[in-house]
């Protein structure tokens, strides 16, 4: 038997590592006969932190909510009494626990290891066929077969565009080049997306195997990560597993006794979301100014250094040896007609299950949001789901029915982007969504373009001032033309998606904006200068709203109903929030 | 400060290799907490690379400073869960309990508050990272207390810029 406890970023917020000191306590003071190990995220962010016990014969249990104080009765328990805790149990092989449906509904390709190995173990991923995908592919040396297989797969990148990732290597394969280059993008910019952060902090293994034979398919023997030093752990993780992957010779020269040499350096970002674009993430790393530039010439012949070069998504990477292994036909008999295989969502927002879900391609949103997530918190109204980040947009609950790949989330506006899913329900504002989107674009436009630089920094004050209630008549279609503009004259894809938001969330929540501009109402009730405060009957006079009122509005005797002065308000929510008997409604 | 001589120069490798102008800016900055006037001159010396050029970069990139930060760095994400989740309450309870400013730092140098793009914790929105540590699930009081413990060990231990070598 061994204890598990999945240590990602979110576990450890969630209070994981005080969880795994408490047992490494009792496993060293000799009162836990069992080795305590870490692993991954199992991807049930919303039941961190997570344990496991996991019995010689493989059962296994995980255990949600399991924090420090929780340790005690699970030894006494689960460990040395064999007494299963039903009301922690969160999933069991068996096909038991509370969260079944969360994991039993999904297809878990790129998160096969996740949650399952210790990260920071390459025994544990050798232990699971770790690395075998890299030998096969050196035994038969063949690296236009191999291409041939993944362009098979029908694998398109998932950073977000949707390329095919075989026809991108052979691209990069037939350029003539002294030196060639892989990158692999780690530079999940998207606010609201985390499966490459999980991937990497879980299984960095997957990520090296998938570039070494990217490496050998297209003739490269230098690879890149490009990783975002916002994500300390992954970094940490990516180290290590680079020192034990040159150790045991899997990176470095003549790998596996073979003719092939292939070195992996890390490159931190320093924080400028433009850097996912692939052209100014080169010129990152080449130590400028994170800038696009015009292609062609593509990355494929004209890259890194100027030589060419192959640039993947984590995800992507983290397909290739399961593909390799498994065969061209096993992954693309998942998925649909053009999108083959599985996809990860990071799921956040307003879901009850909030976490990492890989599901087949061809799935609905529906079923991803219902029956994987359980719906809507609090029992709300599931309105919306944004997907794709600032370049993608909001489909409404109307078209929940729509599949997942490429091309039919293309059709409603938005794109399938890099994987962030943030769910909104009828409290979300749709005018302050696209407001927020406009101000992170705005803010990360890298300025070459004019009308990306200045476009996206007008439309950004014409959302801002409809949501303080000083819309004028005429803004939606001044909006209109703004994102027109942006979207054709922008030479990268930050500047030629940034309008989607806007664009999106007017087609299909356009009478929202006209609430704001012609009623001066928010229908959310989120934009606080566009609420009205009024104290109802429920009122007992406690006055506890009238002292938390920073601005005097609010008056009446003492155990007598109160009134606020509505030429006083400043509606700053004080009342709202301090008033324990639903007595102040917001209209 | 002290700590300034524990930056060895002599690992930077920054010598011809452009490449290497972004991981020497952030090693002076995990060293010192800015990018000061002198360093940049001094990598401008050892590589090569055009004073401008240097500066360009540095402003270019969000996680670049060219002030000195305070001992803790606060940053409050502000990506698309924590947005819906009022994470703006939770900058503004900091802003309230340091009676600071987002983008400042407190007078005794101990904390300087920022905002974030995205950490990637999202459906432990909201969320805040104190230097390498992540709190998550937070409210504007659970913020204020994480701060007012972080004050309690600061008073505790040596102040910044002394007793350290």
């Amino acid at each position: 038997m061994k204890i598990l406890v999945g240590l990602g970023t979110c576990g450890i917020a969630a209070g994981a590592e005080e969880t795994y000191r408490a047992l490494l306590e009792k496993f060293e003071s000799g009162a836990l006969p069992h080795p305590v190990e870490k692993t991954g995220c199992i991807g049930m962010c919303y039941r961190e932190p997570l344990v496991e016990v996991r019995a010689d014969d493989g059962a296994r249990y995980h255990y949600g909510n399991l924090t420090r104080d929780k340790v005690d009765r699970l030894l006494s328990e689960h460990v040395a009494g064999g007494k299963v805790i039903d009301e922690w149990l969160v999933w069991t092989h068996a096909g038991g626990g509370s969260e079944k449906a969360f994991l039993d509904r999904q297809n878990r390709i790129v998160l096969r290891n996740c949650g399952n190995i210790n990260p920071e173990s390459i025994e544990d991923y050798l232990g699971v066929g770790g690395y075998k995908a890299l030998e096969k592919v050196l035994r038969e040396s063949d690296p236009e077969g191999l291409i041939g297989v993944i362009i098979e797969s029908g694998l398109r990148g998932r950073g977000g565009a949707g390329f095919l990732t075989g026809m991108k290597w052979r691209f990069t394969r037939m350029a003539q080049g002294e030196h060639k280059y892989i990158i692999c993008n780690a530079d999940e910019g998207d606010p609201g997306a985390f499966m490459d952060r999980s991937v990497l902090e879980s299984d960095p293994h997957s990520v090296l195997e998938g570039m070494a034979i990217a490496g050998f398919a297209i003739g490269s023997d230098h690879g890149y990560i490009y990783v975002r030093a916002e994500y300390p752990k992954a970094i940490e993780r990516l180290n290590i597993a680079i020192a034990q992957a040159e150790e045991r010779g899997f990176l470095g020269e003549k790998i596996l006794g073979a003719g092939f040499r292939f070195r992996v350096r890390l490159k931190e970002g320093a924080g400028a979301f433009v850097c996912g674009e692939e052209t100014a993430l080169m010129a990152s790393i080449e130590g400028k100014r994170g800038m696009p530039r015009i292609r062609p010439p593509f990355p494929a012949t004209k890259g890194l250094w100027g030589c060419p070069t192959s640039i993947n998504n984590v995800e992507t990477f983290a397909n290739v040896p399961w593909i390799v292994l498994s065969g061209a036909k096993a992954f693309n008999s998942l998925g649909t007609q053009n999108s083959k295989g599985t996809k990860v969502f990071a799921m956040a927002g307003k879901v009850r299950r909030g976490g990492l879900v890989e599901v087949p391609m061809g799935i609905s949103i529906q079923e991803i949001v219902e029956d994987i997530c359980g719906g809507i918190k609090e029992g709300r109204k599931f309105k919306a789901v944004q997907m794709g980040g600032p370049s993608g947009g909001c489909i409404p609950v109307e078209l929940q029915n729509t599949v997942i790949d490429y091309e039919s989330i293309n059709r409603t506006g938005a794109i399938m982007g890099s994987g962030g899913l943030v769910v909104m329900d009828e409290t979300t504002c749709m005018v302050d969504v696209a407001r927020f989107f406009l101000d992170f674009t705005q803010r990360e436009s890298c300025g070459k373009c004019t009308f990306c630089r200045v476009g996206t920094k007008r439309m950004l004050e014409i959302l801002t001032r409809i949501t303080e209630g000083e819309g004028r008549e005429g803004d939606i279609e001044l909006l209109e033309q703004l994102a027109a503009l942006v979207k054709n004259n922008s030479l990268c894809g930050l500047g030629q998606t940034a309008p989607n938001p806007v664009l999106t969330t007017l087609k299909y929540f356009r009478a929202e904006y006209e609430a704001h501009i012609t009623n001066r109402k928010c229908p959310a009730h989120h934009c606080q200068k566009l609420l009205t405060y009024t104290i109802t009957e429920a009122c007992n006079g406690c006055g506890v709203c009238g002292r938390a009122c920073p601005a005097q509005a609010i008056a009446g005797e003492k155990k007598q109903m109160h009134v606020i002065d509505h030429s006083k308000c400043i509606q700053c929510d004080e009342c709202y929030k301090t008033c324990r008997f639903h007595a102040i409604v917001r209209t | 400060m002290d700590h300034h001589r524990k930056l060895d120069f002599r690992n930077l490798h920054y010598a011809g290799e452009e490449g290497m102008l972004i991981p020497s800016l952030q090693k002076v900055q995990e060293a010192e907490g800015y990018i000061s006037r002198e360093r940049i001159l001094e990598i401008h010396r050892r590589s090569g690379v055009p004073v401008p050029q240097i500066y360009g970069v540095v402003t270019f990139y969000a996680q670049f400073r060219l002030q000195p930060v305070g001992r803790h760095i606060i940053k409050v994400c502000h990506g698309t869960a924590c947005h819906v989740a009022a994470a703006k309450g939770i900058s503004q309870a900091l802003e309230g309990a340091l009676e600071i400013r987002t983008g400042e730092t407190t007078k005794d140098r101990l904390f300087t508050l920022e905002t974030v793009s995205c950490l990637g914790c999202c459906s432990l929105a909201p969320v805040v990272m104190i230097d390498t540590s992540t709190y998550g699930n937070l409210d504007p009081a659970a913020a204020r207390k994480i701060i007012r413990q972080k004050q309690k060990a600061a008073a505790g231990a040596p102040a910044p810029g002394k007793g350290r070598s």
